[in-house]
């Protein structure tokens, strides 16, 4: 599990509308600095910014390509949050199983008064 | 048996879907009498709720306290803000880990469907810290058997390859 600064650089790069823009934009494949900014009505540095923020969370990856540095979504990076949703769906499981032998075993009492 | 689904709304949301084979009425009393809520609202085998306040009205309280019977456990409150027997159920509510968690708001609606009831929960998705919190708290609390990376939940983090 990654540290807690880890995780709070991820809340703080998801918090941003622009920057999960870019994510979505990433999960579609590879692209470059100059074509993550189209979209977008701010300028080049800005995004720059917001892909650094992206790049010390662990998100996203660049690598160069001779005058090019192309950024990708990094693997794994959203693995914590993958963790959280498996144990909430764990926990329920068996909560709404137990649920269900609670729920027949209430209707067979109504069924069969004595 | 019945199969529970668990989505992501957004970055925001969860929700979940879960049908159960008993009325509408049935399912909704199940979430809100505490001596029924003590039967199955405990999370891993061998856990208890010793503590089960349930005051459903708008405002009233809700206080559960788990232990797992070796000295661990830890507690929830909330409150309710909407009640609609037998449909929907409208609350707040916050784990003490012991510190407390951002508050999750939950809407819980319950749906004849046949004759059982489809039952959708819609809940706040906590933010990164609080997940970890979570995550450690369950692990410190002896959960990892229970809990852990038992199922990945498909939409996130890195596919498999050739996986549809």
């Amino acid at each position: 599990m990654p540290p807690r600064a880890s995780l709070d650089a991820t809340l703080t790069a998801l918090s941003d509308p622009t920057r999960r823009a870019i994510l979505a934009r990433l999960a579609s494949g590879e692209a470059t600095v100059s074509e993550l900014a189209e979209p977008f009505a701010i300028s080049q540095p800005a995004i720059s910014r917001h892909i650094r923020v992206l790049a010390d969370a662990g998100l996203i990856a660049q690598r160069v390509d001779g005058t090019r540095r192309p950024c990708r979504l990094a693997k794994g990076a959203l693995d914590e949050l993958d963790d959280y949703l498996a144990m909430l769906r764990t926990a329920l499981e068996a909560n709404y199983d137990r649920l269900d032998r609670v729920l027949a075993r209430r209707a067979k009492g109504k069924a069969k008064p004595r | 048996m019945s199969k529970l689904t668990l989505e992501t709304e957004g970055d925001r949301f969860v929700v979940v879907r879960r049908r159960f084979a008993a009325s509408p009425e049935e399912v909704y009393r199940a979430h809100l009498d505490p001596e029924i809520l003590r039967e199955w609202l405990l999370g891993p085998d061998g856990w208890t709720m010793p503590v089960c306040v349930v005051d459903p009205r708008p405002g009233g309280e809700i206080r559960y306290e788990w232990s797992n019977g070796e000295g661990g456990g830890f507690h929830l409150t909330g409150e309710f803000v909407e009640l609609d027997p037998p449909h929907r159920i409208v609350h707040v509510e916050r784990m003490h880990l012991p510190d407390p968690t951002p508050d999750n708001h939950v809407v819980t609606t319950f749906t004849a469907d046949g004759d059982g009831t489809l039952m959708t929960m819609r809940m706040t998705l906590p933010d990164a810290q609080t997940r970890e919190a979570m995550l450690s708290t369950g692990m410190e609390h002896g959960m990892e058997a229970s809990y852990a990376r038992l199922e990945r939940t498909p939409g996130w983090g890195d596919a498999t390859p050739g996986s549809p």
